[in-house]
């Protein structure tokens, strides 16, 4: 049986992976693979939490479940909401999209 | 009677439909709305005084009668009240002002025909109408002060009709600066009478009034001091002889018969104060009066311009009626007494009589004006064969105002001579040389006017005619007024009529049959003729040698008497050069700098701290979510560590 302590560092290596992609990339692509992966790394600490934890119940499970049904919707909006910006701007870059200010 | 509302009420809400709808409406519509709601108003009060005079009187007095009042705004144990009062004085006001409106408001017709603004003129009129008559039925002094009020700012308003004219515009500042200063005086001599003696009401017997009372001679001067405001007493003067850029209707209305005799009527109203807590201070009133009246009749002599001189003896004659209300004399204990207070009833008298024969000058005065188009003498002479109505009429004014019997003017100064020779000689010779001096120079203006030197160029490109019948009517009607009232009460004053003016207004209110004193009444009329006299020598005959050597021997007399002995020239001085070159300069210069600067600090430090942080709002999404991250490391942080 692998220790929760592995299976933790992997998912806070993930988190953190995902953190650092979010904040450095600059194609709002790469920027929703590392929101993805940060949903996932949560996803794994559902599970892995439910399995050592309460090995008996399995609400940690049909969490996980719900939150990889929402990541696939979010996805199909951000996507969305990109090839508009691509529409409007001719590009993707966060960088260059900065009408968001005063 | 509580049909005195209606008084008010009818003249406001002409104001008001004239006011709002007057541009829709044709001359003609505009001006009947007005003249038939002041001719319900002439009627109403016309009843009114059959009504109050007809009563029985209580106690030998007629009673005091409150129609209607309501409390306007109550302040603890203070309150303001709204409300008619009627007594002799309010119910003879009533019928002076209603009657002069009403004959302005015809004669309006045929002067102001065809004006612009034709329709705002009815409204300002019927404003001006209101507060009057809203003053002089007050129930209390603050509502006198509000209606006060309002009579200055239809008079601004009046003064400067032809706003186009930068004159009429100066004079109409003029006039509401010059009485607003004088208001603030009446304003704190009622806030001292307010607040010592717990009430604004005429009720004089109050409990809570003895302690006060102390106070109540320096709270009445600063209300005479209002009045002198506005009317037009020495030095407050220099507003009135300007306010003769009006329309000629309005000088006639205003400035002469009512708002200017407002602060004679204020101290008539106040005088139970005045006898019987400050008879020492009525001196102060006196005197004022008597310089007032020998200066304006100095100015007079010496205008051209004939509205200036009608002016300046209507300062004149306000000041007789000042003179008169101060030289009562308190009979014993300082309680009133029919004789002692002499002065009051005939200072009422002259009030009513001055309206009429002074609205009749300056309604005729109007006639010329409209028929050589100028206000000069030297456009005018001659002019009795072109205009004989307007000539008729101005002359019995003239003998009126110059007090020969048979003319009301006669009746009415006679009793103000009287009550002064009763005061002093001193002050019965000085008013006798006034009034010596009005004959005079009004019959120098009647010469100038309608004999004398003609103007024959002028004339014969434009030759003067007489004017329409809505012009000459209250002309005539004035007249007849003027006459009726001089035959019966000069006729009454020598043979002792009961029934004349004394029987009706009275200082405590008791019947008082005027018996004119002979030898006083002699002297005068003989003194009134020689300076008819003299006016007819020097200035009746078409060349006037004597005047011009008059002029020759005293070129500097001449020149001060017509520049008014430079009193505008003092005020110039002391507001241009004092007043706002070293104090309002430093004013304004705090002001501009000092508070000014600080709000500009205020709203400059804001701009820039908001320059400062507008940086946070870059725009980045990932600048935001590093933001958020961090705080999301910190909060765990607190967390773990507390």
């Amino acid at each position: 049986m692998i220790q929760i302590e592995y299976i933790l560092i992997i998912s806070a290596i993930m988190m953190f992976a995902g953190i650092y992609g979010f904040l450095t990339r600059r194609s709002t692509l790469a920027i929703l693979l590392s929101i993805e992966l940060m949903l996932n790394s949560a996803d794994i600490n559902f599970a892995v939490f439910n399995r050592m934890l309460f090995p008996t119940g399995s609400e940690g499970y049909v969490f996980a479940l719900f939150t990889i049904a929402i990541a696939a919707a979010e996805s199909a909006v951000a996507i969305a909401i990109m090839i508009n910006l691509y529409r409007l701007y001719k590009k993707i870059s966060v960088g260059e999209l900065n009408k968001m200010k005063w | 009677m509580e049909y005195t509302l209606f008084i008010l009420l009818l003249p406001f809400l002409s104001f008001l439909f004239l006011g709002i709808c007057g541009k829709w409406l044709s001359h003609k519509v505009a001006g009947w709305v007005g003249t038939l709601s002041l001719g319900a108003v002439a009627v109403l009060s016309y009843i009114t005084a059959f009504t109050y005079f007809t009563a029985d009187r209580v106690d030998g007095v007629f009673p005091t009668i409150t129609a209607f009042n309501t409390t306007w705004l109550p302040l603890g144990d203070l309150h303001f009240d709204m409300g008619i009062l009627l007594d002799p004085i309010s119910v003879m006001m009533l019928i002076v002002i209603s009657t002069v409106s009403l004959m302005v408001h015809i004669y309006s017709f045929g002067y102001m025909h065809g004006e612009r603004g034709f329709q705002r003129y009815y409204a300002f009129l019927s404003l001006f109408t209101m507060s009057m008559l809203g003053l002089v039925v007050a129930t209390n002094i603050f509502q006198m002060y509000l209606f006060w009020e309002l009579v200055g700012v239809s008079s601004y308003l009046l003064i400067g009709f032809y706003y186009t004219t930068p004159a009429a515009i100066a004079a109409s500042k003029k006039a509401f600066i010059v009485t607003r200063f004088a208001d603030m005086f009446f304003l704190i001599g009622i806030l001292i009478y307010g607040y010592y003696c717990k009430s604004f009401g005429f009720e004089f017997n109050e409990a809570g009034f003895a302690e006060g009372a102390f106070m109540l001679p320096t709270a009445l001067v600063l209300m005479f001091i209002g009045g002198a405001g506005k009317s037009a007493m020495f030095p407050l003067h220099i507003w009135l002889p300007d306010a003769m850029e009006g329309p000629t209707p309005v000088s006639a209305l205003i400035h002469a018969a009512t708002m200017v005799v407002a602060g004679v009527y204020q101290i008539a109203r106040l005088f139970p104060l005045w006898i019987q807590y400050a008879p020492d201070s009525l001196s102060i009133v006196v005197w004022v009066g008597a310089f007032t009246a020998f200066y304006a009749a100095a100015v007079a002599c010496a205008q051209s311009d004939i509205k200036r001189v009608l002016a300046f003896s209507t300062i004149s004659q306000i000041a007789f009626m000042m003179v008169a209300l101060g030289v009562c004399l308190p009979g014993h204990e300082s309680v009133i007494d029919a004789h002692g207070s002499l002065g009051y009833m005939a200072s009422m008298f002259h009030l009513f009589t001055h309206a009429m024969f002074k609205a009749c000058l300056f309604l005729g005065a109007g006639c010329i004006i409209h028929a050589v188009h100028s206000n000069e003498m030297s456009a005018m002479g001659g002019l009795r064969k072109y205009m004989p109505i307007t000539h008729v009429t101005f002359l019995i004014s003239c003998l009126a105002i110059a007090g020969i019997p048979f003319f009301s003017g006669f009746s009415s100064k006679d009793e103000i001579i009287t009550a002064c020779f009763e005061y002093s000689p001193v002050v019965g010779w000085w008013m006798t040389a006034v009034a010596a001096m009005t004959a005079f120079y009004m019959f120098r203006l009647y010469y100038g006017i309608f004999w004398g030197t003609e103007n024959k160029e002028l004339h014969a490109h434009h030759t003067p005619h007489e004017a329409p019948l809505s012009m000459t009517l209250p002309l005539i009607v004035l007249c007849i007024i003027t006459v009726g009232v001089g035959i019966y009460t000069t006729l009454g004053g020598f043979l002792g009529w009961g029934g004349s003016f004394g029987s009706f207004v009275t200082a405590n209110g008791e019947d008082y049959t005027i018996h004119f004193n002979t030898q006083i009444a002699i002297t005068s009329t003989v003194i009134a003729l020689i300076s008819i006299a003299l006016a007819t020598y020097i200035y009746k005959g078409e060349k006037q040698p004597v005047a011009d050597r008059l002029y020759n021997a005293f070129p500097r007399l001449h020149r001060w008497a017509y520049k008014r002995f430079y009193m505008d020239e003092v005020y110039q001085f002391i507001t241009h050069r004092i007043i706002f070159a070293h104090i309002s300069k430093p004013i304004a210069w705090f002001d501009r700098h000092v508070v000014d600067g600080f709000f500009d600090f205020l709203a400059w430090g804001t701009n820039a701290l908001g320059f400062q942080i507008r940086g946070l709002q870059s725009g980045s999404v990932q600048r935001y979510a590093y933001v958020f991250f961090i705080g999301v490391l910190l909060l765990i942080l607190t967390i773990l560590i507390f």
